[in-house]
């Protein structure tokens, strides 16, 4: 019933965000639903951005926990550019505050790939971090998924800065992708293990599809006439 | 309605009299009200940009036009023409003279009656296109130019304060974005566009208008104001909303949006604008090149038109950002020759100091930004009490700033681009010791290249847009050449149509 009754709210709110957006009186529901999407890990960019946009209008009724909060979940949809989306509605001032700082500072590392610093980082600030379930995870599917667009084959090392895992969890990182992601392992002569990661149109280009040469469906029925 | 003030900062006649209706002005709305009435759309639209513009440089270059109260006899005292003719009085104020506060404010209120009216669904005019997209142009214009002016707070008198106290509804930004929502969604334009693209309904080929005896005020006020929302939503920062306003309208193809050219660049530079802001280089260079090409070609047909100088700006402010992107994302392949070369012509320098990445390139991607940018805006009321400060720049330094950081971001691409020019295998030491940096710092880099290099359209997909690409096989890196494609499909298509239309025109030819 309790679950029911969640459902039915986050259906509501996002139908007020896509009907009637501009409006102050759906602030604290978008409130509600950014706590929400923390504690049942959903996510909706969309009405994030309405709040961020309300607070613009009315800065007195900003809350900055909840704006933590969504910058936050923002990360977490990288490699999507939602942090910045985000940033681009909240003023200067509040982008000075110590918490945003931090944020802003785990957002370059992560656009830049400096994942040791980054994961040194998080290590500082560890409880700000740990309000948001499923950061951890969010980050590391980010890091595989910049690693999947530069290797074929990628170091363990690399691997291991990347998603911040060593030893046994690393292995059983690696038994988990071996088995449903098409992962493989290889021996390099004397040296550490090679990871091959599954092709695609990224990391082996020959996988491109020269998509630009497709014609879509809709440019085709224009001759049919012409056929018929 | 507002007197004009013979003594406040709106122009110098102090002969004005608003009252006084020169035969010209009582003939003139005398014809444009029975134009209306007969719903004769083309003479409509040579009163509104022919005769209108030529009695205001030969009477009114440097007062107002009469008031709607002094002209109102003359056409029945109509409400709504009335209302009308109020949107060209202010609108003309706001463009040769500079309109005082209370007009400001008088301004908003017939907005609101005019779309009040219209939204009620009782108008039954047809009015060009041309004057129906100025109104919503214009009524953007408007509330950003009431954000500049109420986040200047330091020089306002008091009497000034006052009026922003008292008329604290004016141009709010809830207000804003509601009309501009309710027109469209009132006017079922989103449905209307889906319609056509089944073949159940006819608008673009029709540009719009109603040839079923009804009117086309309601449905291309609801289609311009989905441009509009485009609008707002980039002078707030908000890029994704924005582009999502205007996704019912298919870019890549002829609309109504391209029939009025001031709708025209409005559309592709406010798209442009978001898609570079949102790292979409690729796409932002294609709309641009897109524009700048019409614009080159078909400019001297504007020449006479009162919309001549800001058709020249924003094609000077495309090109500017048009630099901006293709510094960030070399796709020169994506422009076309002639745009290419006037391109060279204006920011050849700038776009080499641009792509060398050091604080000089800084420098030039913060003026052209600068100059190519829309004028962003503070929505919030302005707080009256404490110290009165000037804060009407501070949304355009966030968003300068922003972009400024992720320029910065990308200086660490600076050096890898021209070395996997020259190279087709590199291992990543040797590689790593060319750019003077440790082997962890290049697999930083590479990965920072890809990254930036692919950005995520709407759906959540990965889309590259990358001129040079390439792979690392454990510690070595393959450089991959980007084959030029040529796009046999599309050809084979455009020739097959041509050649159908050749053969049935051949068929009718009858030799006797």
């Amino acid at each position: 019933m309790a679950k029911e009754a969640q459902l039915q709210v986050s259906y509501t709110v996002e139908e007020l965000v896509a009907v009637n957006p501009y409006n102050p009186d759906i602030l604290a529901d978008l409130e509600n639903f950014v706590n929400e999407q923390v504690s049942s890990q959903k996510y909706s960019l969309d009405a994030n951005l309405c709040l961020l946009r309300l607070y613009q209008f009315e800065p007195e009724r900003m809350s900055t926990p909840i704006v933590a909060r969504i910058l936050i979940k923002a990360l977490m949809a990288m490699p999507a550019q939602d942090f910045s989306l985000c940033l681009f509605l909240i003023p200067e001032q509040v982008q000075s505050e110590e918490q945003f700082k931090t944020l802003i500072v785990l957002s370059h590392y992560l656009e830049t790939a400096r994942f040791r610093l980054f994961w040194d980082e998080v290590a500082k600030n560890r409880s700000l971090l740990e309000s948001v379930p499923g950061f951890q995870q969010a980050i590391e599917a980010y890091a595989v998924h910049v690693l999947s667009l530069t290797y074929q084959k990628v170091p363990r090392p690399v691997l291991a800065e990347a998603i911040n895992k060593e030893g046994l969890a690393l292995d059983q990182f690696l038994e988990y992708h071996v088995a449903n992601s098409g992962w493989a392992i290889e021996k390099s002569q004397g040296r550490s293990q090679l990871i091959v990661l599954p092709p695609n149109e990224f990391n082996h280009p020959e996988l491109k599809k020269n998509a630009s040469d497709s014609v879509s469906f809709e440019h085709v029925t224009r001759i049919f006439p012409v056929l018929s | 309605m507002a007197a004009y003030d013979a003594d406040s900062s709106a122009g110098g006649d102090l002969a004005y009299d608003p009252n006084f209706v020169p035969d010209s002005v009582k003939t003139f709305v005398v014809h444009l009200y029975r134009q209306i009435r007969e719903k004769n759309v083309y003479e409509i639209h040579q009163m509104y940009e022919g005769s209108f513009n030529r009695l205001t440089d030969r009477m009114f270059r440097e007062s107002p036009w009469p008031t709607a109260e002094a002209v109102a006899p003359y056409v029945d005292g109509d409400h709504v023409f009335c209302l009308l003719y109020r949107e060209m009085w202010f609108r003309h104020v706001y463009a040769r003279l500079t309109p005082t506060p209370k007009q400001r404010v008088e301004s908003w209120d017939n907005y609101c009656s005019l779309f009040g009216v219209v939204l009620h669904g009782v108008v039954n005019m047809q009015l060009p296109n041309q004057w129906l997209w100025d109104m919503v142009d214009e009524f953007v214009y408007q509330f950003q130019s009431y954000c500049q002016y109420r986040a200047k707070l330091k020089t306002k008198t008091e009497e000034e304060l006052q009026l922003l106290r008292h008329f604290d509804q004016a141009w709010n930004v809830y207000g804003v974005l509601n009309y501009l929502q309710a027109l469209v969604e009132k006017s079922n334009i989103i449905q209307i566009l889906e319609r056509e693209k089944e073949g159940l309904e006819q608008f673009t080929a029709v540009d719009g208008y109603d040839y079923q005896g009804g009117s086309n005020v309601l449905k291309m006020l609801g289609y311009y104001s989905m441009i509009g929302l485009l609008r707002v939503h980039c002078l707030l920062g908000d890029y994704r909303t924005g582009l999502k306003c205007m996704a019912p309208i298919d870019l890549s193809q002829q609309g109504v949006y391209t029939s009025v050219i001031g709708s025209h660049i409005s559309t592709i530079y406010h798209y442009g604008f978001a898609n570079l802001m949102l790292r979409r280089y690729g796409d932002a260079i294609r709309e641009f090149n897109k524009m700048l090409l019409y614009i080159l070609k078909y400019k001297q047909y504007h020449q006479k038109s009162p919309q001549y100088d800001q058709i020249l700006k924003k094609n000077e402010q495309m090109y500017a950002l048009l630099a901006v992107c293709l510094s960030l994302c070399p796709q020169l392949k994506l422009v076309d020759e002639n745009v290419s070369t006037q391109l060279k012509e204006k920011y050849n320098d700038k776009m080499t100091k641009m792509q060398r990445y050091d604080d000089e390139a800084s420098t030039v991607y913060d003026e052209l930004f600068s100059y190519g940018c829309p004028k962003f805006i503070t929505p919030s009321a302005p707080v009256l009490d404490e110290p009165l400060t000037n804060y009407n720049q501070e949304a355009y330094r966030l968003q300068l700033k922003m972009f400024l950081f992720e320029v910065k971001q990308q200086q660490l691409l600076a050096g890898i681009r021209s070395f996997l020019k020259i190279y087709s295998t590199i291992t990543v030491t040797k590689l790593a010791q060319f750019m003077d940096v440790d082997e962890a710092t290049l697999r930083t880099i590479l990965m920072t290249y890809k990254h930036k290099m692919h950005s995520t359209d709407n759906d959540g997909k990965i889309v590259s847009n990358a001129d040079i690409d390439f792979y690392v096989d454990d510690d070595t890196v393959h450089v991959v050449e980007a084959k030029p494609t040529k796009r046999f499909g599309d050809y084979f298509l455009r020739q097959i149509l041509k050649f159908e239309e050749m053969i049935s025109e051949l068929e009718k030819v009858q030799l006797d």
